[in-house]
C-alpha cells in the first residue's frame, strides 16, 4: 500500500502548494488591480487611517485640501476637508468614504497616501508604522495661482464654461477653472451630492458641476481652430501670410452657400484679402475655401501634431481628460477617416470637431513657444511630511506642432487679431497680446460657445490660455471670452502678484 | 540505541517545540494588544500562559499514553490553534473566549481518546458498521425537526440544550474509521470490482451524498468524496476507481449545476465574481453588480488578501470594519479566517501558515507509510488526506481556485465542532504513530 500512500501524499502536498501559489498571485501579481477596484471597501477604509498629504496652491500657503481626525471603533481615521470650499474644485477633486475619489485626489492618491515607490517615502512610512504612529502622506504643491484662479472663477460665475492659463515655456498650469464649481465638502452627504449632480440652470441640459469642463468639456472650437488650419496651410508650403484670396461673403460647398458670420449689417463681405487679413477678421468664406483646397487629411495631420486625438498628459485621472478631434456624435468616438468629414466647415472649426479648452490652450501655447508644446503640469512638487522635496516636476516637451518660423508668422497674425481684428477687447496697455476669437455654433439657433485663445507678451510669452463660455445667446468670443482672458493675463503678468 | 532513550527523545522534543509555540503565542497576543490598545496588558500573557498550560497537560497525556508517537504533530496543532485564537481574539474578544473553551473540550476528548485506546486502537475495527451507520446518523441529525437549524442556506447545525454543533465534522472521522476497517477487510475482493463487495460501499457513499446535496453542504460533499476515492485507491491500487469516481463526480457536478440553483450560483460566482453590468440579484430580487450582491463575500475577502501584500499589515492592524464599525467580510472568523490572516500576516505569514499545514500532512503520511497493518495505514492516510483536502477546499475556495463552499479551516477557524473533531483526528494519528514506532 505504501506506493499508493506516497502518491496520495504527493497529491495532498501539491494541493496545498497550489494554495501558496494562488496566495502569491493575489498578494503580488493581482494586488494593484484589486486595490484599484472601486468597490474595494478595505482599501478605502485602510486609506482613511493614513493622514493624507495636504494640497497647496502655488504660494505654498493656501491649503486646498486638509484633514480632520475622528475616532471610530477604536481607531483614528482621517477625513478630508476642503478649506476653500471649492477653489479649483474639479482640479483638486475629492476623497470621501462613500464615493471614492476624483481629480488630483484620485490621480495622485499614491503620493497623498505615501504608497508611491520612492525610497525616501518608503523609509518614512516604515518608520511611521514601526513607531506605531499614523502613516503620513506626501504633500502636493500645485502650480495654481490663487488670485488668478479666483478671478477666473468669479468671471465665470453664473455661467458654464472653462478657463485654462498656463506657462507656454514650462507647461505650468496657473489657472484651471470650470464653471459651475462645487463645494467638495458636500460630496459626502447624499443631498449635497444630489445638488452637485443637478444640471446647472445657466446652461440647461449641460453636464453637472462635477464635470471638469477644462479637460472633459467637448465644444466646437469655432474660429479658434483657424489657428490650426492656418498652420496646415503654411506648413504645406503652398501659402504664405500674404497669399491672396477673394471673399464673396460666402463659400459654396456641395452647391450650398455657407455665409460669413453676421455683424450689425448682415453677413460681412471683404472682397480681396490676404491670408493674414482673413485670419485677423476671421473670414469663414476664405477658410472654407482654404480647407477645401488643403483637404481634410492635411488639416487632421496638423491637428494631430498639436495633440488632437490624444489626451493631454496632465495629472488628472484618464477618465477626466478627453481627447480633441472630429467626433462621431452617435458613437462618441473619434473619427479617423477624412472622407466622412467636410473640410470646408472643419477649416473654421465646425463640422464634427469637438475640442477641450485645455487642448485649445495648448494650441495657443504652441504658437507662443516657437511651435513646441510643453507637457501641462498641475503639480509643481511633491514634498514629504518632514519638509523635504520628494519630486520636483521639470518642464518636458510634449509635441512639436510646427516649425519656429511658422510659429513666428502665426504669432504676428494673432497679434493682429487683438490689435485690429475681432479680439480688441483683450488689449492690455503696454503689453503685446496675441489671440484668436471663436464663436462656435452649437446646433441650437443663436446659441454659441464663446471662445478666446491667447498668449502674452507676444515677444516673450509668459502666459497662454483658452477661455470657453458655453450657452451664449448671440454672444461672441471677442465680447464674452476676450475680456476674461485680459483679466487673467493682467493678474499673472503684474509683477506684484506673483502668486 | 535503546528504545527507551528514543522515546524520551521524542517526548522531550515535543516539549521543546511546545515551549516555542508558547512563546510565539505570547508574542502574537502581545502584538494584538499593542496594536489595538497601544499598551501591553497582562491579559495577553494570561492567554499565552493558559495555552501553554493546556498543551503541557496534553503533552503529559501523550507522555503517558503514546510515548513513541511523532513529536511534531501536537506542537503543530498547538501552533495552528494558537494562530487561530489570536486572530479570532483580534476580530472579537468574546468569540476567542468561546473558542478557548472549545479547545479545552477538544484537548480533554483528545486525552480521553488516547487513554481509552492506548493499548490497542485496532479494537475500533470491530465496530466498523457502528461507525458507518453512526456517520450517516450524524449527517441526518440536523434534519431532525426541532433540533436542526439552518445557517447561511445550509442545514448543518444541531441545537441541543443551549449548545450548537455541527455533527458533520464528527461524521467525517467516523466515516474514515469505517472505510479504513471495511477496506482493510475487503481490499482483495474490492480489487476485483464485484458488485457484491462494492455494494455496501456504494450504499454508504450514496447515502452521504444524498444527505449532503439535500442539505446544500457542497464543500463537505466534495471532502467526503475525495476521502472516499483516496482511501479506495490506497486499498485497491486501482486507478480506474479513481478516474471512474472523478468522472462520476464531474457528471454529478454538472447535473447539480444545471438543476440546483444553489450550486449554479456558486459556480457563477466562482467564474465571474465581477460584472461590469448589473445582473439579477437573487437576494434582493432587483438588479445589481455581482460584486455588490452574490459574490460580495468572495470579492471582499480577495480584497482583504490583496491588501496584505508581501509583509501584511501586522497583527491587529488590518482592516475588517468600515469607518463606522460595520464588519466588511461576513463570517470572517470562520470560513474566511484565511483572508483575515493573509491581510495581517501578508504573503510571508500566509505561506508560513500553509507550510505548517503541509508539514502536518507530510508527518501524517509518514505515519501511514510506517504503520504495519492495513487498518492503521488506511486510517492514518485517510485522516491525513481528509485534513489536507479540507484545507484545500476552504482556502482554495477563498483564493478562487475552486468554487467557494463554506467549511472550516482545521484548527484555525472559529467553530467548536471543528476544533474538537480535529483533536480526535490528531489523537488517531498519534495512536497509529506510537504503535508503528513501538514495534520497530
Amino acid at each position: 500500500m505504501n506506493r499508493q500512500i506516497s502518491r496520495i501524499a504527493l497529491v495532498a502536498l501539491l494541493l496545498l502548494a497550489s494554495l501558496i501559489v494562488a496566495t502569491t498571485y493575489w498578494q503580488s501579481w493581482e494586488a494593484p488591480t484589486l486595490a484599484a477596484k472601486q468597490d474595494n471597501a478595505i482599501e478605502r477604509v485602510a486609506q482613511f487611517r493614513i493622514r493624507r498629504g495636504l494640497i497647496y496652491a502655488s504660494d505654498g500657503k493656501t491649503v486646498l485640501a486638509a484633514n480632520v481626525a475622528k475616532k471610530s471603533a477604536g481607531q483614528t481615521l482621517f477625513f478630508r476637508r476642503y478649506p476653500t470650499h471649492g477653489l479649483a474644485s474639479q482640479v483638486v477633486g475629492y476623497s470621501t468614504q462613500g464615493r471614492s475619489r476624483a481629480g488630483i485626489e484620485r490621480e495622485e492618491n499614491a503620493y497623498l497616501t505615501a504608497s508611491n515607490a520612492n525610497l525616501g517615502t518608503i523609509f518614512d512610512k516604515l518608520t511611521d508604522s514601526l513607531k506605531g504612529t499614523t502613516v503620513r502622506g506626501n504633500n502636493l504643491v500645485l502650480n495654481l495661482r490663487v488670485k488668478a484662479q479666483k478671478i477666473a472663477e468669479t468671471a465665470l460665475q453664473g455661467k458654464c464654461g472653462a478657463a485654462v492659463v498656463l506657462n507656454p515655456k514650462t507647461g505650468q498650469v496657473y489657472v484651471m477653472a470650470s464653471a459651475p464649481g462645487y463645494d467638495p465638502n458636500k460630496v459626502e452627504s447624499s443631498t449635497g451630492f444630489a445638488s452637485i449632480l443637478k444640471s446647472p440652470s445657466a446652461c440647461p441640459g449641460s453636464s453637472s458641476a462635477l464635470y471638469n469642463r477644462a479637460t472633459q468639456g467637448l465644444y466646437a472650437p469655432g474660429s479658434t481652430f483657424k489657428t490650426v488650419t492656418v498652420t496646415a496651410a503654411l506648413e504645406s508650403g503652398k501659402y504664405t501670410p500674404n497669399s491672396s484670396f477673394y471673399d464673396p461673403g460666402y463659400c459654396t460647398e456641395y452647391g450650398v452657400p455657407i455665409h460669413n458670420a453676421l455683424d450689425q449689417n448682415g453677413p460681412e463681405q471683404f472682397g480681396n484679402v490676404d491670408l493674414e487679413q482673413a485670419f485677423i477678421h476671421s473670414i469663414n468664406a476664405v477658410f472654407c475655401d482654404l480647407g477645401i483646397k488643403l483637404g481634410a487629411q492635411a488639416i487632421l495631420d496638423t491637428a494631430r501634431q498639436f495633440g488632437f486625438y490624444s489626451s493631454p498628459p496632465i495629472e488628472l485621472p484618464p477618465s477626466e481628460v478627453a481627447a480633441s478631434g472630429p467626433y462621431d456624435f452617435a458613437q462618441h468616438k473619434l473619427i479617423t477617416n477624412p472622407r466622412v468629414l467636410d473640410p470646408g466647415r472643419m477649416a473654421f472649426g465646425q463640422d464634427k470637431l469637438l475640442v477641450t479648452p485645455l487642448q485649445m490652450a495648448l494650441v495657443a501655447a504652441a504658437v507662443a513657444n516657437n511651435g513646441t508644446i510643453m507637457k501641462p503640469h498641475l503639480v509643481d512638487k511633491v514634498t514629504s511630511p518632514t519638509g523635504g522635496t520628494v519630486v520636483k516636476v521639470h518642464p518636458e516637451v510634449w509635441k512639436h506642432a510646427m516649425k519656429p518660423q511658422i510659429a513666428a508668422e502665426i504669432n504676428q497674425m494673432m497679434q493682429g487679431v487683438v490689435q485690429s481684428g475681432t479680439g480688441t477687447a483683450a488689449q492690455i496697455p503696454g503689453v503685446k497680446v496675441a489671440g484668436k476669437t471663436g464663436t462656435a455654433e452649437t446646433g441650437e439657433p443663436n446659441v454659441y460657445t464663446a471662445w478666446f485663445i491667447f498668449f502674452a507678451p507676444a515677444d516673450n510669452p509668459q502666459v497662454a490660455g483658452a477661455i470657453a463660455v458655453e450657452h451664449q445667446l448671440n454672444g461672441f468670443g471677442g465680447a464674452i471670452a476676450a475680456p476674461i482672458a485680459k483679466q487673467l493675463m493682467q493678474a499673472i503678468l503684474t509683477p506684484a502678484s506673483k502668486h | 540505541m535503546g528504545a527507551r532513550e528514543l522515546n524520551l527523545g521524542y517526548r522531550n522534543r515535543e516539549l521543546l517545540y511546545l515551549a516555542v509555540v508558547g512563546v510565539l503565542t505570547g508574542i502574537g497576543f502581545a502584538s494584538v494588544y499593542i496594536a489595538r490598545q497601544s499598551l501591553v496588558s497582562w491579559g495577553s500573557l494570561g492567554y499565552a500562559v493558559f495555552f501553554f498550560a493546556l498543551y503541557l497537560a496534553a503533552h503529559l497525556v501523550t507522555r503517558l499514553t503514546v510515548p513513541n508517537a511523532d513529536p511534531y504533530l501536537l506542537p503543530m496543532a498547538g501552533l495552528l490553534t494558537a494562530i487561530g485564537v489570536t486572530e479570532i481574539y483580534r476580530l472579537g474578544a468574546s468569540d476567542a473566549f468561546k473558542q478557548g473553551l472549545w479547545i479545552v473540550v477538544g484537548v480533554t476528548l483528545f486525552a480521553f481518546a488516547l487513554w481509552r485506546l492506548r493499548r490497542d486502537y485496532r479494537i475500533l475495527e470491530q465496530y466498523k458498521y457502528l461507525f458507518g451507520i453512526g456517520a450517516i446518523a450524524l449527517l441526518f441529525l440536523p434534519r431532525v425537526p426541532g433540533i436542526g437549524t439552518t445557517v447561511n442556506g445550509a442545514r448543518l447545525w444541531v441545537h441541543v440544550a443551549g449548545f450548537t454543533f455541527q455533527p458533520g465534522e464528527f461524521s467525517k472521522i467516523f466515516l474514515i474509521v469505517f472505510l479504513a476497517a471495511y477496506l482493510r477487510e475487503k481490499r482483495e475482493l474490492l480489487a476485483q470490482a464485484r458488485l457484491k463487495d462494492v455494494g455496501p460501499l456504494l450504499v454508504i457513499w450514496g447515502a452521504c451524498m444524498l444527505v449532503l446535496v439535500s442539505s446544500n453542504d457542497l464543500g463537505s460533499g466534495l471532502l467526503y468524496f475525495g476521502i472516499f476515492l483516496a482511501m479506495l485507491y490506497v486499498a485497491t491500487a486501482r486507478l480506474s476507481f479513481v478516474f471512474g469516481g472523478i468522472v462520476l463526480f464531474l457528471a454529478g457536478g454538472f447535473v447539480a449545476y444545471e438543476k440546483i440553483p444553489h450550486v449554479h450560483e456558486r459556480v457563477t460566482i466562482w467564474l465571474q465574481p465581477w460584472t461590469t453590468q448589473k445582473v439579477f440579484c437573487p437576494s434582493t430580487g432587483g438588479l445589481a453588480l455581482r460584486q455588490d450582491c452574490e459574490s460580495y463575500q468572495l470579492v471582499k475577502s480577495l480584497y482583504s488578501i490583496a491588501n496584505g501584500g508581501f509583509g501584511g499589515t501586522g497583527l491587529g492592524k488590518g482592516t475588517f470594519t468600515s469607518t463606522n464599525g460595520v464588519q466588511l467580510i461576513p463570517y470572517v472568523n470562520s470560513d474566511f479566517i484565511y483572508s483575515a490572516l493573509a491581510q495581517e500576516l501578508g504573503l510571508v505569514g500566509a505561506a508560513a501558515l500553509l507550510l505548517v499545514f503541509m508539514l502536518f500532512v507530510a508527518r501524517g503520511m509518514k505515519i501511514a507509510l510506517q504503520a504495519d497493518d492495513g487498518f492503521s495505514k488506511l486510517l492514518a492516510a485517510g485522516l491525513t488526506f481528509g485534513f489536507a483536502l479540507q484545507t484545500f477546499i476552504i482556502v482554495g475556495g477563498v483564493l478562487r481556485i475552486i468554487p467557494l463552499t463554506g467549511i472550516t479551516l482545521p484548527f484555525v477557524s472559529y467553530g467548536g465542532s471543528s476544533v474538537v473533531a480535529n483533536f480526535l483526528l490528531l489523537a488517531g494519528l498519534l495512536l497509529v504513530s506510537d504503535r508503528a514506532n513501538s514495534s520497530r
